[in-house]
């Protein structure tokens, strides 16, 4: 059977409709558990997937699904996997079950809720396997309108405004996607939107319109990243957003945002990208930096890891832009990482504030005499998304720095000092949550309960399964780097030295 | 004797006229049951509607495999796909309508019109006879029956607002006709015809009377501008879609944008088609400056009649996008926007007129509050609806979106497709504000007319909306379907 992606991207579109369907004969907890068993079964689906993959493949896409949709205008529904997006289909497929469990604590309209959550997923896993521009396109917008809800719907006090902040700067970034990606097919005698289709349209481009389209596709990929200054909108959506909306939107929306930078800016418009890389990576340490201070003043512990996001994702554009295979495979090492570690912040952060009602650090205190075991992992992860050795954090910004030292060394020097700020940030805060004296309000609050652990254990380990063997994702990264690479700067091989997984283990032995 | 030779007589073939025959007689027949019956049935004039109609779409299907000549009685009236096509859309438009208005009657409790389903009949028929018009003098005199017909259907509940609104639609329709029969007069003078093929030919050798002609091009757009309600000629769209009639207002807001772009279409790939690179700057103009007035404007609105009103500028601008590009290309991507702007516009006054109760209430955007709670039917419906006018995937929006764009970036205006897209996102704005507030924020208070009179008749009601629910849904996954039915039909024959 070779429908495997079809299947797994539309799973969750087939629960939302049975959820929905459903109406109110659907008690919550069924639609609760309805929801949980479909995202588990397209976890397992995603997990077959990755069994079938096979990293020593030389075609550069794997379990290719192709057919004609719309054929008058070209539209295809074209899937495929390569060693970068089945990492991003797993995340995906891993933290929507997650998630879900983790929002067994939403009580308002939840059939509405889960529903938006599984048709959420589907737009999400979409964009990663779509080898079609147009159908890329339009799940990218697609996923807008269940996040728009999810937002709104369910999120904090000034959960609207940011809800159409969140919808607006996307949708107008996209406004350019759509006129690059029209532009580059009728170019191609408006044939199809395929993606080796519009790969050898946009070859033959001559430079300059070759770099007009590549600044309309890094527009809309900068919004959803974000890159300073278009990242505006990120703080307020994370802090509004419920706790599950956080968590997907740091850990996967924003994704989606350097998976098209990946995917479609490198791959197109090499040269392109090869003349604005100074430029993308100054902005690129603009927000390393600036996300890294930020999150230092902040009270507002979800603001501060929303501020984190923006740091981190900095890393991500930065080693990617960097051309090398230590910067891009760190890049997308990170993407991961930062999924899995940001992520399990959001989870952490939301069941402090379910307990404490309040995301003000200089409300709480004392917490890790009150709840040690929450407390614990909080720190666990603190440490992991600070880029601790042994936890996951570090192999990702580690290579992201050496590569891009091996370009340019200012870049390397101004990025890494925001690891030193990344430690001070977070564990300053989890010292202003954990330590000093409890509150009397606070006294009596519980410690973790069983589905909370549930919902965290799995995160937790990963962070240490892939800070101690990264070489499980970079086996299959590598080869589909190495094919990007080979693309926009054949010449970056050279400075490549080894296999860049495994001198990530080994890097003491680093020259 | 001067006799007999000097007036030729056209062969009479009347086979091509049959559904605009067809809607009369039926119209007529409603009329009369009107006069003579003792005490007129709502539900016998819906019959005599419905029945016309389907009789109309019969004829019309028939018409699909005409073998005959292209045009008939004298080269007046065309009978191609083309109009064939754009006939079956407007008659769908125009079941939809009379459905519509039977509810709309049945439950604002007014005294029951018997005028409606004749008016609309008798409008349906001046439309699919403009968007088969071969010949200016035809375009003409369709456009006046329809307008007519448009006039006193705006004003048939005799509010208030209503009279206002049909006086507005009036006087300044009569205007536009006058420069639409101006045009006329100009194309004449250049090109010694009326006939849309005849001034194709004409024109296309070239020579000194294209100023002319192109000066009759523009007063003819002035005229079809007015009608599709395209910037800057659409100072009355707001005002009619506001006191008009709900129903009546979903019915001509689809029909009348179809039936003037269907003849629109005729006019700049037919007759002046030798004139395509010097109306395209025109058609640029009228385009940008719809959607840019009319997503701006919508954002200031409070009624959610007049934002749709203002939406309705916008998307005519969109379909006008499409038109920068000459022949088939730009014809089959307006067609499409066509068929499915048409499926959410009716759907969204369907939808409006679900809400708003008895009468003209609760049409405010305030009073769509917590409507999720209230009417979740509705609320789905209209969320639909709105998704799709803001052209977010997957709904019929999207795609015809994509159309429209990639047919003007084909034909070398991505200017326009920029203004197109970053308006969007503007327009994007004011169809989300509306999700919002019903999904978002707590009703006001349930008003005691209105929709909290029973699930069963708002259920009823809404069935009649499953049709351009489907439609919106079915045109944005699978818009091949009727994709393949467009090409067939983007052939206009003269």
């Amino acid at each position: 059977m070779n429908k495997l992606l079809t299947l797994t991207t539309f799973l969750p579109l087939l629960g939302a409709v049975m959820v929905l369907a459903g109406g109110r004969a659907l008690k919550d907890d069924a639609a609760r558990w309805l929801a949980l068993g479909v995202s588990l079964a397209t976890f397992i689906v995603s997990l077959v997937i990755l069994g079938r993959f096979d990293p020593s493949a030389r075609e550069p896409f794997q379990m290719v699904e192709q057919a004609q949709w719309v054929e008058s205008i070209g539209l295809t529904y074209t899937l495929g996997v390569d060693g970068v997006s089945i990492w991003m289909i797993l995340l995906t497929t891993f933290l929507f079950p997650v998630s879900i469990l983790a929002s067994w604590t939403v009580t308002a309209d939840v059939r509405r809720f889960m529903a938006a959550m599984l048709v959420l997923e589907t737009a999400v896993i979409g964009t990663f396997v779509a080898l079609d521009l147009l159908l890329f396109f339009l799940f990218f917008e697609a996923l807008l309108v269940p996040m728009y809800l999810l937002i709104g719907g369910w999120g904090g006090r000034r959960r609207i405004y940011a809800a159409i902040k969140f919808f607006l700067f996307t949708m107008a970034g996209s406004a350019f996607l759509l006129l690059a990606i029209l532009f580059l097919y009728s170019k191609g005698g408006a044939v199809s939107f395929r993606y080796d289709v519009l790969l050898d349209v946009a070859g033959g481009l001559p430079a300059t319109t070759a770099r007009w389209l590549f600044l309309a596709f890094f527009v809309a990929f900068a919004v959803k990243v974000p890159l300073v200054p278009l990242h505006t909108w990120l703080p307020d959506a994370h802090t509004e957003a419920p706790t599950a909306g956080s968590v997907l939107l740091a850990a996967l929306l924003l994704k989606v945002g350097t998976y098209g930078l990946i995917r479609f800016n490198l791959v197109l418009f090499p040269e392109a990208s090869k003349y604005f890389a100074t430029f993308v990576g100054v902005i690129a340490v603009i927000g390393i930096i600036y996300g890294a201070v930020n999150a230092l003043i902040q009270t507002d512990i979800k603001r501060l890891v929303a501020y984190s996001s923006i740091s981190h994702l900095g890393f991500v554009v930065l080693g990617v832009f960097a051309f090398t295979q230590q910067g891009v495979t760190g890049g997308v090492l990170q993407m991961v990482n930062h999924g899995l570690a940001t992520g399990a912040l959001f989870l952490l952060v939301g069941m402090v504030y379910e307990r404490t009602h309040t995301r003000d650090l200089d409300q709480m205190g004392g917490l890790a005499s009150v709840m040690p075991w929450l407390m614990g992992a909080f720190l666990f992860t603190a440490f992991a998304s600070a880029g601790l050795p042994g936890l996951n954090g570090f192999v990702g910004e580690f290579l992201v720095i050496v590569g891009t030292f091996a370009v340019n060394h200012w870049f390397g020097a101004l990025a890494a000092t925001a690891v030193v700020l990344a430690a001070i940030y977070l564990l300053w805060s989890y010292q202003r949550m954990a330590f000093g004296p409890v509150r009397e309000e606070h006294r009596l609050l519980p410690d973790v309960s069983l589905r909370e652990v549930v919902v965290l254990a799995p995160v937790l380990a990963l962070l240490l399964v892939f800070g101690v063997a990264p070489s499980l994702l970079t086996d299959r990264i590598d080869p589909s780097v190495e094919a990007v690479i080979a693309r926009v700067a054949p010449e970056g091989q050279l400075t490549d030295v080894g296999d860049a997984g495994s001198r990530a283990i080994a890097f003491e032995e680093f020259p | 004797m001067i006799g007999q030779a000097a007036l030729p007589t056209p062969e009479l073939v009347f086979e091509p006229l049959l559904p605009e025959l067809a809607l009369v007689a039926f119209a007529i027949a409603g009329l009369l049951y009107e006069a003579l019956a003792k005490r007129s049935e709502p539900l016998v004039h819906l019959a005599i509607g419905l029945v016309g109609v389907a009789l109309a779409a019969a004829t019309s299907l028939w018409l699909w495999n005409w073998d005959g000549a292209a045009t008939v009685l004298g080269g007046t009236v065309a009978a191609d796909r083309f109009a064939v096509l754009a006939r079956l859309l407007l008659l769908t438009v125009a079941a939809l309508g009379l459905l519509l208005g039977y509810q709309y009657f049945a439950r604002s409790g007014d005294e029951q019109k018997g005028e409606f389903t004749p008016l609309l009949l008798f409008a349906t028929s001046g439309m699919t006879l403009i968007v088969a018009a071969a010949d200016l003098i035809v375009t003409f005199l369709a456009l006046e029956i329809l307008s007519l017909s448009l006039y006193v259907l705006t004003g048939l509940t005799g509010r208030r607002a209503a009279n206002e609104a049909a006086m507005k639609y009036f006087l300044l329709g009569a205007f536009s006709s006058a420069f639409f029969l101006y045009g006329v007069a100009m194309a004449y003078g250049a090109t010694g015809t009326t006939k849309i093929g005849a001034m194709a030919l004409a024109l296309t050798g070239g020579g000194e009377t294209q100023a002319l002609a192109l000066l009759g091009f523009a007063l003819l757009a002035v005229g079809f501008g007015f009608k599709v309600s395209a910037a800057p000629f659409h100072m009355w769209t707001p005002d009619v879609y506001q006191g008009a009639p709900t129903p009546v207002v979903a019915f001509m807001s689809a029909a009348t944008k179809i039936a003037a772009f269907g003849a629109l279409i005729r006019v700049l790939d037919v007759a002046f088609q030798a004139l395509a690179w010097d109306w395209a700057p025109i058609v640029w103009v009228l385009a940008a400056a719809s959607i840019v007035l009319g997503s701006i404007l919508a954002i200031a609105q409070t009624n959610v009649k007049r934002m749709l009103a203002y939406s309705s500028i916008a998307h005519a601008g969109f379909i006008l996008t499409g038109l920068t590009a000459p022949g088939s290309v730009g014809i089959r991507s307006a067609v499409f926007y066509l068929v499915a702007y048409a499926a959410m516009t009716v759907g969204a006054f369907g939808t409006v007129m679900l809400v708003s109760g008895r009468g003209e209430e609760r049409t405010r955007i305030s009073d769509y509050a917590g409507l999720a709670r209230t009417n979740p039917i509705a609320a789905a419906l209209m969320t639909l609806f709105l998704l799709s006018l803001a052209g977010i995937p997957p709904t019929a929006g999207f795609i015809a979106k994509v159309n429209v764009f990639s047919a003007a970036i084909d034909a070398g205006y991505w200017g326009l497709v920029l203004i197109g897209v970053l308006l969007s996102v503007a327009a994007a704005f004011f169809y989300l504000r509306v999700i919002v507030l019903m999904y978002m924020q707590e009703p006001e208070e349930v008003s005691a007319t209105g929709i909290a009179e029973g699930d069963g008749a708002v259920a009823g009601d809404a069935a009649v909306l499953a049709v351009p629910a489907a439609a919106t849904l079915l045109l944005g996954v699978f818009p091949g379907v009727i994709i393949g039915v467009i090409e067939k039909a983007s052939v206009l024959r003269w």
